[in-house]
């Protein structure tokens, strides 16, 4: 795959989906594109309001807080949408409670 | 009263990739890098600061606050207040000397909201960086990204405000400068305390969970330098919070963003001053939009929910 491959990310409950390329995390893809669709924290991998669990898909994941994903949540398919990057089309759904 | 704390001194800040995090304060923010220890540790300082460091990044797998350091005036004052403090029923712990490079013995202890804070009187004074300390230029010409001058305040979540202000303003000899209240229940929402003329050295927000942090504040000189500091933001694509605006509480002039591990960032400049005699600046807690954001008038959740 090259670098402007977009890859589709959807919501598993509402349907919506947003286009992310492999070098974008899908945090920001998401801001870009359809806000609103997860909520923006510090985009930094350490408040964890960004939290989603992925269902299917393959991506790969740069440093998160132990506190806000652990270990085990990590092999749940937990992540942090900001230290997320798509390598196919995913499916997700969103794993912070709405306030 | 005072009683000999004379300022915010060092925090040290967990980050979760040093060679990001070293890029944000050094090359961004425009502190200077002093020291490096061997467990990691880096240690920077804003260019006015006289001590060898203020902000010490150590490494970590969770972002967030280790602790806030205040310099008192003297090791007398530290051993009365470390006794004080032990009165009051805080766990208090003694720092040995160079556990810290070039600082000395450090009163540790925990306040009611569970933050950790430390007092000291030593610490090695380098001196102002790349100005001459007898008939000084105005600035030193090689400073980078936002030009910070100095570590100057932070604000902190949690939940037991009236321990931590009992604490901070009988024992330690702080003064109430501004709070938020709830005028129907009566209850104090926010807190900002002085230790000197400063609107504020530190402050806190109510909130359920202890020992959580906002953010880590940096003094600019000018409203320019907050609007060059937005330039450098977009230039670099950092993480914006908000801003560039002005606060309600203090009038500061400000402009929020995050480090790359997601401890947020703050430099502003400019705001209120507060004397002893300075009756407490009271905001109520239906105008907290205007009290934070004065210009939007309107809270932005992620101000008050995104936290390290």
């Amino acid at each position: 795959m090259d670098q402007a491959t977009k890859y589709k990310v959807k919501d598993r409950e509402t349907g919506e989906y947003f286009e992310c390329s492999q070098e974008q995390s899908l945090l920001v893809a998401m801001e870009r594109t359809h806000p609103g669709l997860i909520k923006v924290g510090c985009r930094g991998g350490g408040c964890g309001t960004c939290k989603i669990r992925v269902l299917e898909g393959d991506y790969i994941t740069k440093v998160m807080s132990k506190a806000q994903v652990s270990e085990q949540e990590k092999q749940l398919g937990y992540v942090l949408a900001c230290r997320a990057y798509p390598r196919s089309d995913l499916l997700f759904e969103l794993a912070v409670q709405e306030q | 009263m005072r009683k000999g704390v004379m300022r915010p001194g060092h925090i040290q800040l967990r980050v979760m990739d040093m060679d990001e995090a070293v890029i944000h304060y050094r090359d961004r923010l425009g502190l200077i890098e002093t020291d490096r220890d061997d467990s990691g540790r880096v240690y920077l300082k804003g260019w006015t600061e006289l001590d060898a460091f203020s902000v010490v990044l150590r490494p970590a797998d969770e972002p967030g606050m280790d602790f806030m350091g205040f310099k008192v005036v003297s090791t007398e004052a530290m051993n009365q207040l470390k006794q004080e403090l032990v009165d009051f029923g805080c766990p208090v712990e003694v720092i040995p000397a160079g556990e810290l490079n070039q600082c000395g013995e450090r009163v540790r202890f925990e306040a009611p909201t569970g933050h950790m804070f430390e007092l000291y009187a030593d610490k090695e004074q380098t001196g102002k960086w790349g100005v001459q300390p007898n008939n000084p230029d105005a600035w030193p010409e090689e400073l980078k990204g936002m030009r910070a001058q100095r570590f100057d305040h932070c604000l902190l979540y949690g939940d037991d405000l009236d321990g931590a202000l009992d604490l901070f303003v009988n024992v330690l000899g702080f003064q109430l400068s501004e709070e938020v209240v709830d005028t129907e229940s009566g209850v104090r929402v926010a807190q900002f305390i002085s230790c000197s003329m400063k609107a504020h050295d530190l402050a806190w927000v109510r909130h359920p969970e202890k020992n959580k942090f906002h953010h880590a504040s940096f003094y600019l000189e000018t409203w320019g330098d907050v609007l060059r500091a937005a330039d450098l933001i977009s230039m670099h694509d950092m993480s914006l919070d908000i801003g560039p605006t002005r606060h309600g509480l203090t009038h500061g002039q400000t402009i929020y963003f995050f480090d790359p591990s997601g401890n947020r960032s703050e430099v502003f400049c400019g705001g209120d001053y507060t004397y002893p005699d300075h009756p407490v600046v009271t905001w109520d807690a239906d105008k907290l939009g205007k009290a934070i954001f004065y210009h939007d008038r309107v809270l932005n959740e992620r101000f008050l929910s995104v936290l390290t």
